[in-house]
């Protein structure tokens, strides 16, 4: 009898990152050649694709389910805002060290909200995020409930300003996705992987259940604060609505309805079709939200783990593989 | 002094709004431990919908609310038959992901239908007129109903869970839904009737609302907070609980807004956040599970 | 005479995994029928199948004339098949008088009242207003089995009763059996303990690995081959 392989790599996979690298090889030259607006719209993309993955990480995999990460993300864009302006730090190097200073709020608040479990912890970390936007709200030297501009931005030539944004968002999504990547592959993946099927289990198997959790909340409340940091140097205008607003929980939501969590791949696909439509849609105002939500309540009565996930489940198609498997002999 | 029990007063009044908010979420999530993101946008849909009726057809807030209540009841029971029981399951996210998606839907639908101007009831006066206490010390006759309204709902549904065959049914499904099944109770059908009765109780506090502030359609969320702040607050598992919890939060934020109008909801979020931190089964718990 | 309830060919999947592969059972009016086997024989499965719990096929299970696979457990209950289930289960949010009330839920007539069941049990009337995890084992088995009574069954399914109860109280138990089957109960028993079980059916099936191994009258079948197809180094009868 033929020897078992554990192997991780598909054909698919190994296509999937060729393509990969290529494309972000070609991306990577983009500030050369392409217009500002163009520019503008990947750094969009790069936001919500970090933020998808960020959302992808507490929920898919570490079982959080949070609709009030845009709290970190408003931490990250206040952070900024401060550190740039008032107190005369390089821009640029401000987006870590607001994904560090949403990191560090993260921390205590993951003892109070840590205390609520499945639609209550949902809501809790909601409460969170609304009580940082009242405080920013109520905070003159950053401008209170009107918000302020990022000033300090204007010292650098715009040509400049643009691409190294543009390379931060680059970065950033290669990133996000990298390491999720590396992660899950790693053994705190598969300890993930083990909370999520069964806590009780995990646990008698030596998993440490609570730090774990801590360490995805703090890890993906550092992501949004770099994607919130990130999305105020090319917005420059920032408001409490605009930074702590629940439409972006509500973006990622759809993003991952479509996506489907749970999969590296999913998100990405899923932040692709999210662009589309929003292009498609954007004269229709309203209309375009309502066709969000009925798209997000359809697809999940009919397909609970997500377009992308029925799609994968259906056709075994893992383009960037974690799980492990195996086969008798080659392949 | 006086000042700060007219603080006091007003916030226990405002209670009374937030304890008709929280009741009908407490009964979702006792039932069948779904939490429903729309809880608010649901108030809010029923506040606009009577307040579309009042625009054409002239009837003051009782009738408004027997005209709303059965439309209400009846979506509550299809919602809840059609969508949200297959959603049900093991999985956390996808009742949390199609109530969210429910949100946006009604928001924008009411935004669509009623732009996004605030709008109220009309109470004939009733608004305006208050009850005398002591010196200058005065409840206004309107948040005086709605306190009453929200105990006599709550004492009305304390009674339906432990005194009648239906109650029984709900606790024994909420407790294992699967020997619920075993003594003939269809967990469908009894989750339906639940929301269905939750919606019957957000019609009442969305017709109160309407004629307390005015409504606009973006409003539904921050409600949702305010009740499930209270329902955490009073502990899970009791209605009375759920009551007493929406008090505290009314109270904690009269009292921020005494010190600073733009703090109000603030410190009622903060109170929250400091009891779910050192008191984390609520004030009020009793525990079933 | 045909049965009161019968299975033919009886499959069961759990997704991928199949745990039954073609039962035939049957039991008639007035019998009282034990299925013993080791965990995992597959006993649970079948009683999942019968009363609702499992999916099965429609035509494979056969009640009262009635073909009920397929029918959900709530419906099956309304056609007259009531369990007692493995651990009980009783519900802990309602008191033990609760808990026997909820077993009327379907309000089928019949001979079984909250007064009669207090006479066949009568130790629960101390402890009626008790939350229901608040009684010993002995008397939860109690509720648990005056609540199936609740429901007027015409066949009742009690499973693994005796487990987790001393020797005295589940012969105190089992002795209620003949007063309950004179009310014109059917009754299957599933049991760990071989013994009680052939002393209080009259016929036995033995199940494992998800067949029927040995079927016959209870009072004729040798402790060796019970053993045998206990165990699975035995032959089908």
């Amino acid at each position: 009898m033929p020897a078992a392989l554990v192997h991780r790599a598909t054909r698919a996979s190994r296509v999937a990152g060729v393509a990969a690298i290529v494309a972000v090889l070609v991306l990577a030259s983009l500030p050369a050649w392409a217009d500002p607006s163009t520019l503008r719209l990947f750094v969009e993309f790069a936001c919500l694709l970090a933020l998808a993955q960020m959302w992808n990480l507490l929920a898919g995999y570490g079982g959080l389910v949070s609709v009030g990460q845009q709290g970190y993300l408003g931490v990250g864009g206040y952070a900024l805002v401060a550190a740039a302006d008032l107190g005369g730090l390089n821009p640029f190097l401000c987006v870590p060290l607001a994904g560090a200073v949403a990191a560090l709020v993260a921390v205590p608040t993951s003892r109070i909200v840590f205390r609520l479990q499945g639609g209550y912890f949902a809501i809790g970390t909601w409460v969170v995020a609304e009580s940082l936007r009242l405080v920013a709200s109520n905070t003159a030297a950053v401008g209170g409930g009107t918000g302020t501009s990022l000033i300090s931005i204007r010292e650098f030539p715009k040509a400049l300003r643009e691409s190294v944004t543009f390379w931060i968002a680059l970065a950033v999504a290669v990133g996000a996705v990298a390491a999720l990547y590396w992660l899950l592959r790693s053994r705190h993946g598969l300890a993930l992987a083990a909370i999520r099927d069964s806590e009780r289990a995990a646990a008698s198997q030596g998993v440490d259940i609570a730090a774990t959790k801590f360490w995805v909340y703090v890890i993906a409340a550092f992501g949004c604060g770099v994607v919130g940091a990130l999305y105020f140097l090319v917005n420059l205008r920032i408001s409490p609505d605009a930074a702590f607003g629940v439409s972006w929980t509500a973006f990622v939501i759809f993003i991952v309805v479509i996506g489907g969590i749970g999969t590296i791949e999913g998100p990405i696909i899923g932040t692709l079709l999210f662009f589309v439509l929003r292009e498609t849609l954007a004269d229709f105002g309203t209309w375009y939200l309502i066709v969000l939500g009925l798209v997000a309540v359809v697809v999940m009565v009919r397909f609970p783990r997500g377009l992308w996930g029925y799609v994968a489940e259906r056709f075994d198609l893992h383009l960037f593989p974690v799980r492990r498997r195996v086969s008798a002999g080659d392949t | 002094m006086i000042g700060w029990i007219d603080t006091l007063l007003q916030g226990l009044l405002l209670g009374g709004l937030y304890a008709l908010f929280a009741v009908g979420l407490s009964l979702m999530f006792g039932v069948m431990r779904l939490v429903n993101i729309a809880h608010g946008d649901f108030i809010v849909l029923a506040a606009f919908l009577a307040i579309g009726i009042a625009l054409g057809v002239p009837a003051g807030p009782a009738l408004l609310l027997a005209m709303v209540l059965p439309v209400m009841v009846v979506a509550g029971y299809g919602l809840q038959r059609g969508v949200l029981n297959r959603t049900l399951g093991k999985d956390i996210l996808p009742p949390l992901l199609v109530t969210f998606g429910l949100s946006i839907i009604i928001q924008n639908v009411l935004l669509e239908v009623f732009s996004a101007d605030s709008r109220g009831l009309s109470a004939g006066g009733l608004e305006t007129q208050s009850l005398r206490i002591a010196g200058d010390l005065a409840i206004g006759w309107l948040p005086l109903i709605t306190l009453l309204a929200a105990l006599g709902l709550t004492f009305a549904l304390e009674w339906l869970f432990g005194h009648t065959t239906l109650g029984r049914a709900f606790r024994a499904t909420s407790d294992d839904p699967q020997a619920a099944e075993l003594q003939g109770i269809d967990h469908r059908r009894v989750y339906a009737l639940a929301t269905a009765i939750a919606f019957a109780v957000v019609t009442v506090a969305g017709v109160f609302l309407a004629l307390r502030t005015t409504v606009s359609p973006s409003d539904g969320p921050g409600y949702l907070l305010y009740a499930f702040e209270a329902v955490i607050l009073g502990g899970l598992g009791s209605f009375w609980g759920t009551f007493a919890g929406a008090l505290v939060l009314g109270v904690a934020q009269g009292i921020g807004f005494r010190l600073d109008p733009g703090w109000g909801i603030l410190v009622g979020h903060l109170v929250f956040l400091a009891v779910l931190l050192v008191r984390p089964q609520g004030l009020f718990p009793r525990t079933r599970d | 005479m045909s049965a009161l309830l019968a299975t033919r060919g009886l499959t069961a999947f759990y997704g991928d995994f199949q745990a039954l592969f073609g039962i035939d059972f049957e039991i008639h009016a007035g019998e009282a029928v034990a299925i013993i086997g080791a965990n995992g024989a597959g006993k649970s499965t079948f009683l999942k199948t019968v009363t609702g719990l499992l999916a099965a096929p429609p035509d494979r299970i056969v009640f009262d004339g009635r073909a009920i696979g397929g029918m959900s457990a709530a419906a099956i209950v309304r056609q007259g098949i009531a369990m007692v289930p493995e651990g009980r289960r009783l519900f802990p949010s309602l008191s033990a008088e609760e808990n026997l009330l909820i077993g009327g839920y379907t309000k089928r007539k019949g001979p079984w009242s909250l007064a009669r069941v207090y006479e066949l049990f009568p130790a629960l009337k101390e402890v009626r207003a008790l939350p229901g995890n608040a009684l010993s084992g002995g008397q939860q088995q109690m509720v648990a089995i005056g609540r199936a009574l609740l429901a007027n069954p015409r066949l009742l399914i009690c499973d693994e009763i005796s487990l987790g109860l001393s020797p005295l109280v589940v012969t105190a138990l089992y002795g209620t059996l003949p007063a309950m089957m004179r009310e014109g109960l059917t009754v299957i028993v599933v049991e760990q303990d071989v013994g009680i079980a052939q002393r209080t059916t009259d016929r036995l099936y033995c199940f494992q690995e998800g067949r029927v191994s040995l079927q016959g009258r209870s009072s004729e079948l040798a402790r060796a081959a019970i053993s045998a197809a206990y165990f699975g180094s035995g032959v089908a009868a």
